[in-house]
């Protein structure tokens, strides 16, 4: 039995500076911002930027710390996770601050539950045992709950949020079903117990507790058949927080697919990458095809989360070092352009006007033309086109599937990707071939474009010089 | 001998409250008599040497969440007629339910053999004297589940957080009337009693 220490709390350094800063803030907000909540703002953004550097320099790159007696774990893979979120998370309240002051939606607590969601993001990455995935999971998905509800007078808002709500629970609940099965079986919720327990001949209770977990992790990512709560929550929320929903909370998707099956059901790759398979073939198709036919760009993004998470999933499927590199470096690429898609549509829409239309983008380039370079340089990327990011995410998950020796599914999924640059190349075919007929201009926050420029440009140059990421990918996941 | 006796009557008040609690048409009772047999099990937990948990079922389920349960009960205006006029209708599916979850309950216990192997009399070691289970769940939580414990705490932070957000309406705060509890505190006896010099009226 160990007892707590200084040594963990250094150890476990991001979480508990997060959860001090998250009382610290919402302590502030109380007491000193008062009604001028933009000064809460610019604090969330100070305190995660500087948790950024905090987790860069306060831990040291090429080991494996355990902490609290083996139910935390500070290791490669975390600490990229954790600096990738702390980033993404200001990156998407920078986005969103215009747009929350403008919809009166700028309440202190938004970023309170911004930093409480996140902080669910780091318990994930780094947790080695059910009862802290378990408690990660909830952690976030609480928070995202409070988020998507945020806007409660809008009614569209208010059922996007009660059905997440309800189907998260739901999917909670088969993830502790899942987990008591695998508990039975063994006797232990370490998942490094688990990995080198469970190494006989699969049984019935052991196979229903991989599928609880399955399903329960193609829930969390919005794998299709369990997808349904993602179009109405993208387009039923405020955008600032369908942002929230669709970026960062990936990062966690992912962390909870390694750590559950890569790290904890080693043994049993064959089983859940069986289930995996599936799942990601039909998100690939489903989502490629329901995408072409939406009029609102907030239901084509969700489509297109939907198709993209059965590509991170078919990292999975191959089940190998190789495969989960190319998941983590899709996942880390596909969130970088997402932020960007939705901090574009945010800086479309203006005061009462909000550019969810596909035909609101008609002749952007005329009126704006920066802006639709922009856009155009993220639908470019999401399609897989060189030399964008996007391009090399796309490549290293077919290679890793070749390597895998999944060919069909190699097949599927260049031929879905086919069909899904249609989708995309069109919004580009509306901005720039389109006569841009009577619409309101977009928003000319002169920082706003900035960071989103920089954005775009990153998409750019992490194409043309994809090397340093997929460097730091590959040194994150052990034996790769 | 005494334990067995002791066990048999809590037992025998439990079943005939949990079956009470489906049975009695009036809600409010109902929910008593699900009381009832949270305190029952909370005895024969306390049979078993569970005296923490025994204590906690008491003061969690009893004390707070039915006490919810029958405010919500008492004020909600639920149309009861209403809520049974399926029942007859739906009286089947119910049937077949119960009576696939007992076979299953018989199934697992005979058939699968389970529960053979346990010796009721004997299948619980006698703790050591001194020994208490508080002390051990505590020492449990605070050193080798210290993390989980203070993230369920982030958690139910949270929930307060979200619960506030959702509900409370300072918008309106010109109907709002709230508490300035300096004020109250401050208050003295003059601002608040008056002592009128009356002279005596005779009845007339």
């Amino acid at each position: 039995m160990s007892s707590l220490s200084t040594i963990d709390l250094v150890r476990s350094l991001p979480e508990v500076y997060l959860a001090a800063a998250i009382c610290l803030v919402l302590l502030f907000d109380l007491f000193v911002a008062g009604e001028r909540v933009a000064r809460t703002a610019t604090l969330t953004l100070l305190v995660l930027v500087a948790g950024a550097a905090l987790t860069l320099y306060g831990t040291t790159p090429g080991t494996r710390i355990l902490a609290y007696g083996g139910l935390y774990v500070a290791d490669d893979v975390s600490r990229l996770l954790k600096v990738a979120a702390f980033l993404f998370t200001a990156l998407t309240l920078f986005y969103g601050n215009g747009y929350l002051k403008r919809r009166g939606l700028m309440r202190g607590e938004f970023y309170v539950l911004t930093l409480s969601a996140l902080l669910g993001v780091l318990v994930l990455a780094s947790a080695t045992n059910l009862l802290t995935v378990y408690v990660g999971i909830e952690l976030l998905s609480l928070s995202l709950y409070g988020i998507v509800a945020f806007d409660r007078d809008n009614g569209i808002a208010a059922e996007a949020g009660m059905k997440y709500f309800v189907l998260g629970a739901i999917a909670s609940g088969m993830l502790l079903y899942g987990m008591s099965l695998l508990y039975g079986v063994t006797g232990t919720l370490d998942l490094a117990q688990l990995s080198t327990q469970l190494t006989q001949s699969p049984g019935v209770g052991l196979i229903m507790g991989i599928t609880f977990v399955v399903a329960a992790v193609a829930f969390k990512f919005g794998a299709t058949p369990f997808h349904m709560w993602v179009p109405d929550v993208y387009q039923g929320a405020p955008v600032a927080s369908s942002m929230l929903v669709a970026t960062v909370p990936k990062l966690a998707s992912f962390a909870l697919a390694f750590r559950l099956l890569a790290e904890g059901l080693t043994q049993q790759s064959a089983e859940w990458s069986a289930m995996l398979a599936i799942l990601a073939v039909l998100s690939v198709i489903a989502g490629n095809i329901i995408a072409i036919a939406q009029a609102n760009i907030l239901r084509m993004l969700a489509y297109s989360a939907i198709a993209n998470v059965g590509f991170v999933l078919f990292g999975f499927v191959v089940a190998s070092a190789t495969g989960y590199e190319a998941a983590l470096y899709y996942t880390l690429a596909y969130v970088l352009m997402t932020v960007a898609a939705f901090g574009a549509v945010l800086a479309m829409s203006r005061d009462g006007f909000e550019a969810t239309r596909l035909d609101d983008y008609k002749g952007l380039s005329r009126r704006d033309p920066l802006l639709a370079g922009i856009i155009a340089v993220v639908m470019f990327s999401t399609a897989g086109i060189p030399p964008f990011v996007g391009f090399w995410a796309k490549l290293r998950v077919i290679l890793a599937l070749l390597d895998g020796d999944q060919l069909w599914i190699a097949i599927v999924a260049v031929l879905a990707s086919v069909i899904g640059a249609y989708y995309y190349l069109r919004v580009v075919w509306l901005m720039y071939f389109d006569p841009p007929g009577e619409r309101p201009g977009p928003s000319q926050a002169l920082a706003l474009r900035v960071v989103l420029a920089l954005n775009a440009l990153a998409i750019l140059l992490l194409g043309i010089a994809p090397g340093g990421l997929l460097d730091m990918v590959q040194r994150a996941i052990p034996g790769g | 001998m005494l334990v067995q006796l002791l066990f048999y009557a809590f037992a025998a008040v439990m079943l005939a409250a949990a079956t009470a609690v489906i049975l009695v048409r009036n809600p409010v009772y109902s929910a008593l008599s699900l009381v009832v047999t949270f305190f029952s099990a909370a005895s024969i937990w306390l049979l078993i040497q569970a005296e923490f948990l025994a204590i906690v079922l008491v003061l969690v389920y009893v004390g707070a969440v039915m006490v919810l349960f029958l405010f919500v009960v008492m004020m909600l205006d639920v149309d009861l007629e209403e809520l049974r006029s399926g029942f007859a209708g739906h009286a089947w599916l119910g049937g077949l339910v119960a009576l696939l979850l007992a076979a299953e309950i018989v199934g697992v216990i005979w058939v699968k053999g389970l529960g053979s192997g346990i010796d009721l009399r004997s299948g619980l070691a006698a703790a050591a004297p001194g020994a208490s289970n508080t002390r051990e769940l505590g020492v449990s939580l605070f050193t080798h589940y210290l993390y989980p414990f203070e993230l369920a705490a982030m958690l139910l932070l949270v929930a307060i957080v979200v619960a506030i957000v959702l509900t409370m309406r300072v918008r309106h705060r010109e109907g709002v009337k709230v508490q300035d509890v300096a004020a109250q505190v401050a208050v003295r006896r003059e601002e608040r009693v008056r002592v009128l010099q009356m002279p005596p009226e005779k009845r007339s």
